[in-house]
């Protein structure tokens, strides 16, 4: 069934005038294959009472790009819930190396000032710089990241000031991230928070310039389900040297040298193109933008990096790789895209995963018609290209924008980074995502679905009109899909299964798919003493 | 590139410890989630949780894993305007959207650090909103820089009381109202069922059974055919009793129930083991008259069989509990009913009154060499196991760092649980709880004996 205008009208006949003029903003139906994208209304406020997904700036500064940082003690200063949330729920795996050992990591801890009454009358900022000089004394970490929660910024503690004395007392960084949860509008604000602490206090603080060749970053990956450790596996064997993956299993030791990269990728854009996007002026380093959800996608990504380098040896590796992984995988990916062929999907999560996994299911012969996004921004939606167009509005204005410019010591032109002529690196430049992200709007296909910041209400109706076979979306989703009579995968967690990305994650992520679809208590749902009429009674509602 | 695991907790030092503010792997959480689990416990209730919206998804989240039910609630979702000028404005929008798009019968809001901190006047917000003919807007504050989450179920508890329970000031009748405390729906369903059996007519609130077990059937209902019903929550007023269980998280809305419409209450300890059980079913036989009927004799019988043939897989090994105060309480005096030894007995909770309980346990059977802390984090447990460990770990999932990083099993007790499933329908209360911590606790021990034992010493029948 394709969906029109006036479905979407009836969809949104309950609501109140002002909630049904703003979501109408929100929903876009792809009208034909070579329109331009229209305008999509993304990164604003939720409408108060509506059951949404979002969450804060302190889950996105502190849950998904800073507490991944393995040899940093993150402090969550504030009450104990926000930080106690987000301890162990977000599966970013991190494990000791030859930079970090065993007793240098600490992200199965949480860690929280506590705040009590008192503290919110006089003030935490004595309590906070005493539990730094405790967790120094009982960790000793290479660095500590304190994290503000909503109250902080009402009551007026200086984390700055705390944070520069006790570096001052313990001469390790500290750095305290503003990311109280009513900043912006979603998790949003805090990933650019984040990637403006990150930038101005520990990228380019490493002196030890890297000797190795083609010397990539990847960021915005964070190695859930351990899918950077499977990316960084096809990378090394073609020959590049993966120096971080950004954040996930990431270190201050490896961070402070990202300014040493030949290339950065881009996985999700939405959470981390500041940083990219601070790295080409500062330090003019190109970043490409990439995506190892889905084999073709895969296989594409790997060859627009081998296009960057131009290097024979690397461009015959990479189809090396290619050939080898795709010769060991595709026989067990055809016998779950045989479950999963012409089946579709709803996808609604995050900032980038609903238009990755795309990529994926079409490997599989599904279909994804209604996608969305919770906290992404018009770029993610429509391309890169809108950016200059996207109006600041008061929500926005209150996160700080670094302007930053170029390196004396050490910029260097995009070019001289991939060891490149200009002209060389232009005519690349034409072929390859360099600097650039089209959004999701192309792969949607005619009559499909763009849905932003969808609500509970919304969800609910669409999933009982389209009747998808399988819905894509985040633990608080999930059960409610199921108890609707429909399979769901969460793609924040996987499950607590994966890798889901590059070749082996590909495979894992079809088999999880097909026992989803077919596991067999969902034939048995009416029991054998109701009437069988085919059909769920929910479904002709 | 040399890679390694992590070898968990590796880098908690073996040494002293200055461990005095904050807290390092808490055991405890905030108290709106208590409050919107006590909300959920309302038939066609939709908790609405009045601050950022962040907190609202880690509450929704943290109980949804728990449950792996839908946990649908709502949320002012506070911007920095809001944050500076209060979110009267926010909740007025929320309560009409809320009625007009997900028609509950009641909305529970509870507020936020962020709310409390501002310090929106919730009564004042709500009398001037709109509230459609036949529905209720009830309230409960929950600062967070308070107590706990136990603490924020405890208030909502109290909301829902002050809000509804109404004595029409005639005779009360013969029925008892039964606060249930921060339990899974599984147990208030076999509470609901010793309550039955005495042949004693109840009202049972919050109950979440119905709710967050609620069946898969072919018809989605947004909200399930459970909880308790907002009409029988009013005529709690006019009931004879309250059994409060838990004193944490029950006694406070007993009190109120008491004051405000005149029924007494006794409080209780949860009734997780032998004595909680027969406590509970002799407050109810004394003040109903009722006989204790034979069905339930038969599963006391089997509680104590079961004791007697199985103590030697348990008896005089020692134990850290942690978690939340009413559930540690009982569930303590229950392995002292079993023999074994609680060495460590924690809870994340603040408040005197749970070491106090815990000790007179303790001393009543000649037990000295114990530590027992409210307001403790899972770091402190973690230390006094590294001076001096114990055979079992009984608590909830965040205790599965200590157990890998110190080797010592698990039992999976309490809130929350995130890494096994089924546990919320299983109930741990009355009788039948007693056999099912018994069957847990001894197979953990003999499950660690044949993985532990050499070959010679393994045996078939143990
Ligand atoms: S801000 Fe307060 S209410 Fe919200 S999650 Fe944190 S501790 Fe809980
Ligand atoms: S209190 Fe603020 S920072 Fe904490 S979870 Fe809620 S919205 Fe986020």
């Amino acid at each position: 069934m394709t969906v029109t205008e006036v479905h979407i009208d009836e969809m949104m006949t309950p609501y109140p005038d002002k909630v049904r003029k703003n979501r109408k903003k929100h929903i876009i139906i792809k009208s034909a294959e070579s329109a331009a994208c229209p305008q999509i209304e993304a990164n604003t406020r939720t409408i108060p009472g509506i059951i949404s997904q979002r969450g804060c700036a302190y889950a996105g500064c502190k849950g998904v790009v800073i507490g991944p940082i393995k040899d940093m003690v993150t402090i969550t200063h504030g009450p104990i819930g926000c930080g106690y949330y987000s301890w162990g729920t977000r599966r970013n795996k991190a494990r000791s190396d030859d930079r970090t050992p065993p007793e240098k990591i600490y992200t199965n801890l949480c860690v929280s000032t506590d705040m009590q009454e008192s503290d919110i009358v006089f003030g935490g900022e004595k309590k906070l710089a005493k539990m730094i000089d405790e967790v120094v004394a009982i960790f000793s970490p290479r660095g500590i990241n304190i994290c503000a929660t909503c109250p902080i910024g009402l009551i007026g503690d200086d984390m700055g000031a705390v944070a520069k004395e006790a570096e001052e007392r313990h001469g390790i960084p500290v750095i305290a991230y503003n990311c109280e949860g009513y900043k912006g509008v979603s998790q949003s604000a805090g990933h650019h928070i984040a990637n403006n602490n990150l930038m101005e206090r520990i990228i380019g603080s490493g002196t030890d310039p890297r000797t190795e060749e083609f010397v990539i970053y990847l960021l915005g990956e964070y190695n859930i389900g351990g899918d950077g450790w499977e990316i960084e596996r096809m990378l090394t064997d073609i020959g590049y040297t993966v120096n971080c993956i950004l954040t996930g299993d990431s270190s201050y030791e490896e961070i402070k040298d990202l300014h040493f990269a030949d290339l950065n990728l881009v996985q999700c854009h939405r959470s981390i193109n500041y940083i990219a996007e601070m790295m080409k002026t500062k330090y003019g380093t190109p970043w490409l933008k990439v995506n190892f959800i889905g084999v073709n996608a895969t296989i594409q990504t790997l060859r627009d990096m081998a296009t960057c380098f131009n290097n024979p040896e690397l461009t015959r590796m990479t189809e090396v790789v290619i050939e080898r992984e795709l010769a060991r995988i595709t026989p067990a990916l055809e016998k779950f895209r045989k479950i999963c062929n012409g089946k579709t999907a709803f996808a609604y999560v995050g900032g980038s995963r609903s238009h990755h996994y795309q990529y994926l299911l079409r490997d599989l012969g599904m279909e994804v018609i209604v996608a969305g996004y919770e906290f992404a921004h018009r770029d993610d939606y429509e391309g890169r290209d809108v950016i200059p167009t996207i109006k600041t509005d008061a929500d926005s204005k209150n996160i700080p924008e670094l302007h930053l410019t170029p390196d004396e010591a050490l910029y260097q032109e995009a070019h001289l980074h991939l060891g490149l002529s200009k002209e060389q690196y232009d005519t690349i430049a034409a072929q390859v995502p360099l600097g650039d992200y089209e959004g999701m709007y192309p792969i949607m296909r005619v009559g499909r679905i763009m849905v932003d910041d969808v609500n509970h209400y919304e969800a609910e109706e669409m999933i009982r009109q389209l009747k998808p076979d399988l819905v894509f979306s985040g633990v608080r989703d999930k059960y409610i899909s199921h108890k609707m009579g429909v399979p769901s995968k969460q793609l924040h967690s996987y499950d607590y299964s994966g890798p889901y990305a590059g070749f082996n994650g590909a495979v894992i992520f079809a088999r999880d798919v097909a026992d989803a679809l077919v596991t067999p208590a969902w034939k048995l749902i009416t029991p054998p003493w109701e009437e069988k009429n085919g059909n769920r009674s929910d479904s002709d509602a | 590139m040399v890679i390694g695991v992590i070898v968990m907790l590796e880098c908690i030092p073996r040494k002293a410890i200055d461990h005095t503010v904050g807290k390092i792997n808490p055991a405890k959480t905030c108290q709106p989630l208590g409050a919107m689990y006590a909300a959920l416990g309302i038939n066609r209730c939709l908790p609405h949780s009045h601050g950022s919206q962040g907190c609202c998804a880690y509450h929704r989240m943290a109980l949804t894993r728990h449950f792996r039910e839908q946990v649908l609630a709502s949320s002012s979702s506070f911007t920095e305007g809001a944050s500076v000028f209060g979110g009267a404005a926010n909740l007025k929008t929320s309560i009409k959207n809320i009625f007009e798009i997900y028609n509950p019968d009641i909305i529970a809001v509870h507020t936020t650090c962020l709310s409390e901190t501002i310090g929106d006047d919730l009564s004042t917000i709500i009398k001037q909103s709109e509230v459609p003919e036949g529905k209720v807007v009830i309230h409960a504050n929950t600062p967070s820089y308070q107590g706990s989450h136990i603490t924020g179920f405890s208030n909502m508890c109290r909301g829902i009381v002050s809000y509804l329970a109404e004595s029409d000031g005639t005779q009360k009748k013969n029925r008892v109202n039964i606060i249930p405390g921060f339990v899974n729906p599984g147990d208030v369903r076999e509470i609901r069922r010793i309550v039955e059996e005495m042949g004693v007519e109840s009202v049972i609130f919050p109950d979440t059974s119905g709710v967050l077990d609620a069946p898969l059937t072919s018809r989605y209902e947004q909200y399930p055919d459970g909880g308790s019903r907002v009409e029988d929550i009013r005529d709690s007023g006019n009931s004879k009793l309250t059994l409060s269980l838990g004193s944490f998280a029950s006694d406070a809305a007993a009190s109120l129930l008491q004051e405000k419409c005149g029924v007494p209450g006794i409080p209780l300890k949860l009734p997780i083991g032998l004595k909680a059980t027969d406590a509970l079913i002799m407050a109810l036989k004394e003040a109903f008259g009722v006989a204790v009927p034979r069905s339930l004799e038969i599963e006391r019988g089997q509680v104590i069989d079961t004791l007697i043939d199985t103590h030697h897989h348990y008896q005089g090994r020692t134990v850290a509990v942690f978690g939340d105060p009413d559930t540690v309480i009982a569930l303590t005096e229950f392995l002292l009913t079993m023999g074994m030894v609680p060495k460590y007995i924690i809870t994340g909770t603040p408040g005197s009154l749970f070491e106090k309980q815990i000790w007179e346990m303790l001393a009543e059977v000649g037990l000295t060499d114990c530590r027992v802390k409210a307001d403790a984090d899972l770091l402190d447990l973690q230390l006094w196991i590294r001076e001096s460990p114990v055979d079992l770990l009984i608590g909830t999932t965040h205790g599965k760092y200590i157990a890998r990083a110190e080797d010592i099993p698990l039992v999976r007790v309490g809130f929350p649980i995130f890494d096994r499933a089924v546990h919320p329908l299983m109930p741990i209360v009355g009788y039948r709880g007693c056999l099912r911590l018994i069957e847990q606790i001894s197979n953990t021990l003999l499950e660690r004996r044949d993985r532990d034992s050499t070959d010679e010493d393994f045996e078939l029948v143990l």
